[in-house]
């Protein structure tokens, strides 16, 4: 069967989630990690950078779920990120959230896919949500850790406000930060807010728009990966 | 009245339930295509859609998984199923969905028969012959998978239409709820049709199909931007 299910109710924050950790043909499946967050709030330019900043080393697909057309996708591979047979875009009929979430089958697939068809064995596969609200989260039958990115410029109240991504993703980043002196937001309340909401779990803020400004976020891509090799 | 059996119904309801995890939220069964051209723009034209689906497509559809529900084999009703989807793009979504249904169903039911035929078939089966396999494994016989697929072929687009109209969720319902005497028939006829491919062979399975359907469904895979996947 391909539902291995932990036989613990309550696994510990850093287990792996998505399973089974090897592929049917016994090789150790690839890392799988969900971007998600409202729209226009830069995953996939966090996505891009990411994949700039990590493909010499490692080997990546990303798998995108747009709304209605396959922007995301094609923003990937006009921005030659990475190689076209590396990205898939799934269709999601009008509800991203149900195909991150409530219904993952054509993720699922899609990974396969990617999995099966790409030579080198992949390290990682970044699973791209289309833009949606706050309460979207990833299924952990699809990713073993999300991110949940948002920006200044949605206003400093929305960790405040919280909501399942907010509390819950295993990494928040605050985007956009270079916006801040421009639309009056005060990032450290950000902060003091997001501590509030989610305790010990890491909040990065970045500025993509800078030279290396993904660093926080492919860091802790990095000890991830690290620590699934050790699992 | 077809025959399906009142004591283990509860499966049914699993299986035909919107929620369970089968990949059809993200299809609208030719419904896109039909409001962007105009000829779905309310209650009214969704019932005449759907009922023209139910006797066509869906007839087919719920005939195929009552076979397969009845112990037929699967593969040649695999076959069955393409020589019945005359355009290219709605063999795809068919097999697409199949393969998607699949999953969702090993995890539910897990049965010797469906892991073969996902071995048989890795790309995917014809969703109505998974379909019939799932509810053969769920326990249920030819007359629950005719109803399940039957069911689907309406169900589909009026929760599309909801989405690309904003039509009232109570008239989409409504029109559902009306159209429930001609499933009762439609899943009765597919299921004795179903039933007799075990001893006669899959040629007397109905091959209803909607040639507008087809051709719509070929402009719409072509569409750069839609909401739907089919």
């Amino acid at each position: 069967m391909h539902l291995d299910h932990s036989t613990t109710p309550y696994p510990h924050r850093h287990t792996h989630s998505a399973t089974p950790a090897l592929r049917p043909n016994g090789k150790r499946r690839a890392l799988r990690i969900g971007l998600g967050g409202p729209v226009g709030t830069g995953k996939t330019a966090t996505v891009a950078a990411l994949c700039r900043a990590l493909r010499d080393d490692l080997s990546i697909a990303v798998v995108t779920n747009d709304i209605y057309t396959r922007e995301d996708a094609e923003f990937l591979l006009r921005n030659a990120v990475l190689p076209p047979e590396r990205i898939t875009a799934v269709e999601t009929g009008a509800c991203p959230h149900t195909a991150i979430r409530d219904d993952i089958s054509a993720n699922l697939e899609a990974i396969e896919d990617l999995e099966e068809t790409i030579e080198d064995p992949l390290d990682l596969i970044l699973v791209e949500s289309g833009g949606d609200n706050l309460t979207a989260t990833f299924s952990k039958g699809l990713v073993d850790a999300q991110i949940f990115v948002i920006d200044v410029a949605g206003g400093d109240d929305i960790p405040r406000k919280g909501g399942p991504g907010i509390t819950g993703a295993d990494l928040l980043v605050v985007n956009k930060t270079d916006l801040a002196p421009y639309v009056g937001v005060d990032l450290d309340g950000m902060a003091r807010d997001a501590k509030a909401q989610r305790g010990d779990l890491p909040v990065a803020f970045t500025s993509l728009a800078a030279e290396g400004g993904v660093a926080p976020v492919r860091d802790w891509v990095r000890e991830r990966l690290a620590a699934w090799r050790r699992t | 009245m077809t025959t399906v059996d009142a004591t283990a119904l509860a499966s049914l309801l699993v299986l035909a339930d919107g929620r369970f995890p089968a990949g059809g939220h993200a299809h609208s069964g030719g419904a896109e295509a039909a409001v962007a051209a105009g000829r779905i723009r309310d209650a009214a034209d969704l019932e005449e859609f759907c009922r023209g689906r139910l006797h066509t497509a869906g007839l087919t559809a719920a005939a195929l998984a009552a076979a397969a529900a009845a112990g037929a084999d699967p593969l040649l009703l695999d076959e069955a199923a393409d020589a019945r989807t005359p355009s290219p793009a709605l063999r795809a979504t068919a097999r697409r969905l199949g393969r998607q249904l699949m999953r969702a169903a090993r995890a539910a039911w897990p049965s010797p028969a469906l892991d073969a035929l996902a071995a048989a078939r890795p790309r995917g089966a014809h969703q109505p012959v998974v379909l019939g396999v799932t509810a053969r494994a769920a326990g249920l016989g030819a007359g629950a998978a005719a109803y399940a697929a039957g069911y689907e072929a309406i169900g589909g687009p009026a929760t599309a239409v909801v989405r690309l109209l904003g039509l009232d969720p109570f008239e989409a319902t409504g029109v559902l709820a009306r159209l429930a005497p001609e499933l009762d028939a439609v899943a009765s006829r597919a299921a004795v049709a179903g039933e007799r491919v075990v001893e006669e062979g899959a040629d007397v399975l109905p091959a209803a199909s909607a040639p507008l359907l087809d051709v719509m469904a070929e402009v719409h895979g072509g569409w750069a931007v839609r909401l739907f996947a089919s």
